[in-house]
């Protein structure tokens, strides 16, 4: 009994030791993986948030410069800003769509804002030693606080200050870090008086749980982007915002010195043609028609005759 | 249903990826459980701390771990190895008091009987005393098994690529078909991973089934009893 | 390590006790949530784990249940009943109660099926009913494994309620979520660090009530049996 018992044993520890070693191994090399590691030269590693927005416009970038001829490896959805800035900095990605007016706020803690021209004037002052951004396209996706229509029509809301007709409680909705950021509740208060109610952390980036909330008057106030296909189809309204409480947040792509000028020239064309409403559009296709995002990629390309 | 059609080679590749940060940790947590239960079996005075210990572990919660483990080990915030090594200490977690339980249920009568036949402590414990404790470490790693699966998911709250990137994504945008589709997807691989992992061990221990019924015997309660932890 | 440093500055900081958003607010979110779901949780299991227990029927059905529910994702099933739901406390207090019911309905009828058969022949053949034999001897003696398998749950629940702020069920996830998007790691740790506390007191409560509901004959008959069994091992379940 104990020899035949101790073969298997024998078989078992091997089984498990050699399954182990192979798949930490596998693990560590899987090519899948989102690893540190950068491929041969003359690849361009592009990366974008993990909102599904951006990776659209992230994987536009992509196929446009494989039309042009360059290697691109995609590492989509890297978390938040914070995860993948320092990233950038290090030069490990070497374009990504970022939003300038969120950019400049997030390197330049003291950034006055302004419009489109001043936002990126300063947000290229800041900018790490060795990075770029490219101009910026009209198609802006930036921070609204947004409403229902119903709630602006009975009290009178055209712009972010009418916020004060409202006697109700306001409860503010959006990401947990709306509550520290600049234009945050804090903003409302000390900028125009507004005192909110409450704050609802969602964590779905004014996504379809936000706008749910707002429609079903559980919150008030929303973070919502002005790009988002629920303002519409949902009835919602962004108020006007004429102080620029918020900074234009128009996509520009943030590339490393490995982005020649032929690859540039080619993300310029892009960002040329990709208007306001070709971004609402592209995100409706999204989640809407639920495609997924090389297809509506794909579509816009050669819609405006970039693919060759 | 749109979405399915449209998306499965990207769910093929999150499962891929989900395989590939969730079976190295399940092996690991079984292997580094055994001297850990070794020990709480062989000293006594150990058992109640190391057991504890490892219990604890199991309350950290998972999102700050994988954001945290970084910081103290100095890998990249979306390398894969954070997440092996979470898991791993989840597992670890779950899989030291199985293999302790498992070691004691062993009958004092026949590590006796070894002994006697002239075992030394070194071959006794691999040859009689592991091999009996089979049952219990195989429901052990079993429930490990399975809430690896699926606890992998929740670094996708990270940004590190999981079947778990269906829920975010979905949530996003709003399409119950995805998140579905991740939670359907992730469900049949941990029962894939459950009846292979059951498989393996009526394989290796043709002597006790895990999984009887009708047999009242200690060790085997004590087998439920582990899966029930 | 500095950052446990300042985990623990941040915790001691008078600054962040008080109003929505302090810490005292949010730990009792967080016990309110918990609490409440494995309360929830244990009217649902203990009565189905205990006629599984006593009548031995239905037990392959109900481990194959655990398993798959052990295997359901309880951020993909958050998300799912949010979307349907709201936001608010109902998505992920329905998503955690399923989280906690295989543990409870575990401990409920292996509570019932470790009481030796002859214990239960010998309560009939004094002359107790059914009712008698699951009340005055299986329930009892049944007792410790029960209370691992709510101390097992209750483990479960309390790290696992930190997703209720995904969406917007507060609690003690807040700090870790808005410590996470703010690059905000003292927060985030300390965050942390109140969840563990709660889950050790957690550990410790159950502990000393498991030992207390071990019948008295039972422990009495261990001693005296102490080197074949030992009490720790009896209790140990969790």
């Amino acid at each position: 009994m104990f020899t035949t018992g101790r073969g298997r044993l024998v078989a078992l520890g091997a089984v498990v030791v050699g399954a182990a070693i192979a798949l930490s191994g596998c693990a560590t090399s899987n090519p899948l993986a989102t690893g540190a590691a950068t491929p041969a030269g003359g690849t361009l590693i592009v990366g974008s948030q993990a909102y599904y927005s951006n990776e659209i416009v992230a994987e536009i970038y992509s196929q446009a410069l494989e039309n042009g001829g360059f290697k691109v490896d995609r590492q989509f959805k890297i978390g938040q800003r914070e995860v993948y800035l320092p990233e950038i900095e290090a030069g490990k990605i070497d374009v990504f769509p970022e939003y300038i007016g969120s950019l400049d706020q997030a390197l330049n803690k003291t950034a006055a804002g302004g419009v489109e021209d001043a936002v990126y004037k300063d947000l290229t002052s800041v900018l790490p030693k060795g990075l770029r951004v490219l101009k910026p396209a009209e198609a802006a996706d930036q921070n609204s606080w947004t409403v229902t229509e119903a709630f602006a029509k009975k009290w009178k809301l055209t712009d972010i200050a009418s916020l004060k007709n409202v006697t109700d409680p306001i409860i503010v909705g959006g990401n947990s870090e709306l509550e520290t950021r600049p234009y945050g509740p804090t903003a409302l208060k000390s900028k125009y008086g507004i005192t909110t109610a409450g704050f609802s952390a969602v964590e779905d980036s004014g996504g379809p749980l936000t706008v749910k909330a707002l429609v079903d008057n559980k919150i008030q106030l929303a973070n919502i982007y002005t790009a988002d296909p629920n303002i519409k189809s949902n009835n919602l309204v962004a108020l006007k915002d004429p102080d620029g409480l918020f900074f234009p947040d128009n996509i520009a792509p943030v590339v490393s010195k490995k982005v020649t000028d032929k690859a540039a020239a080619i993300l310029d064309k892009v960002d040329a043609k990709l208007s306001q409403s070709d971004l609402v559009s592209l995100n409706s296709e999204s989640v809407n028609d639920q495609k997924s995002a090389d297809v509506i990629a794909k579509d816009w390309l050669t819609k405006n005759g970039l693919l060759k | 249903m749109n979405w399915i059609v449209n998306n499965l080679p990207q769910v093929w590749q999150l499962t891929l990826q989900h395989l590939a940060t969730s079976l190295p940790p399940i092996a690991l947590s079984f292997v580094i459980s055994v001297p850990i239960g070794w020990a709480a079996n062989r000293f006594r005075w150990s058992r109640g701390f190391l057991l504890t210990v490892f219990a604890l572990l199991y309350a950290v919660p998972s999102l700050p771990l994988f954001f945290v483990l970084p910081a103290l080990i100095g890998t990249g915030l979306r390398d894969s190895v954070n997440v092996v090594i979470a898991l791993t200490l989840y597992g670890v977690a779950l899989m030291a008091r199985s293999t302790a339980d498992g070691l004691e249920s062993v009958d004092p009568d026949i590590q006796l009987s070894a002994t006697a036949m002239g075992f030394s402590g070194w071959t006794r414990f691999w040859r009689v005393e592991l091999p009996l404790a089979g049952p219990v470490l195989l429901a052990g790693i079993r429930v490990v098994a399975v809430s690896t699966i699926s606890l992998t998911t929740v670094g996708a709250v990270l940004g590190i690529p999981s079947l778990g990137i269906l829920f975010t994504d979905g949530f996003q945008r709003g399409i119950v078909a995805e998140i579905l589709t991740g939670i359907v997807v992730v469900i049949a691989i941990a029962l894939l991973v459950d009846a292979l992992l059951v498989q393996i061990g009526r394989l290796l221990m043709p002597w006790g089934r895990a999984d009887a019924t009708a047999s009242t015997g200690r060790l085997d309660r004590r087998a439920r009893r582990a899966a029930a932890a | 390590m500095n950052f446990f440093v300042e985990a623990i500055a941040w915790i001691l900081d008078p600054r962040h006790y008080g109003g929505e958003n302090g810490i005292d607010t949010r730990i009792v979110e967080h016990l309110v949530i918990s609490f409440g779901v494995v309360l929830v949780a244990a009217l649902i299991a203990v009565p189905l784990g205990y006629a599984i227990g006593h009548t031995g029927r239905g037990r392959a059905a109900a481990i194959a249940l655990s398993g798959g529910i052990r295997a359901l994702p309880t951020l993909g099933l958050l998300i799912l009943i949010a979307l349907g739901v709201g936001i608010g406390l109902t998505a992920p207090f329905i998503a955690l109660v399923v989280l906690a019911i295989p543990s409870i309905l575990a401990g409920a009828y292996s509570g019932f099926e470790a009481v030796d058969r002859r214990t239960i022949d010998a309560a009939r053949s004094v002359g107790m009913t059914e009712w008698q034999v699951v009340g005055r001897v299986e329930v009892p003696l049944g007792l410790p494994l029960l209370i691992g398998g709510l101390r097992a749950a209750s483990l479960q629940v309390i790290a696992t309620a930190t997703l209720a702020d995904y969406v917007g069920g507060g609690g003690l996830g807040h700090f870790l979520f808005l410590g996470l998007k703010t690059n905000d790691y003292p927060q985030v740790l300390a965050g942390s660090f109140v969840v563990i506390l709660l889950a050790i007191v957690s550990e410790i409560l159950f502990g000393v009530i498991q030992r207390l509901v071990i019948p008295a004959g039972v422990s009495a008959g261990m001693s005296t049996n102490v080197r074949v069994r030992s009490p720790r091992s009896q209790a140990a379940t969790g």
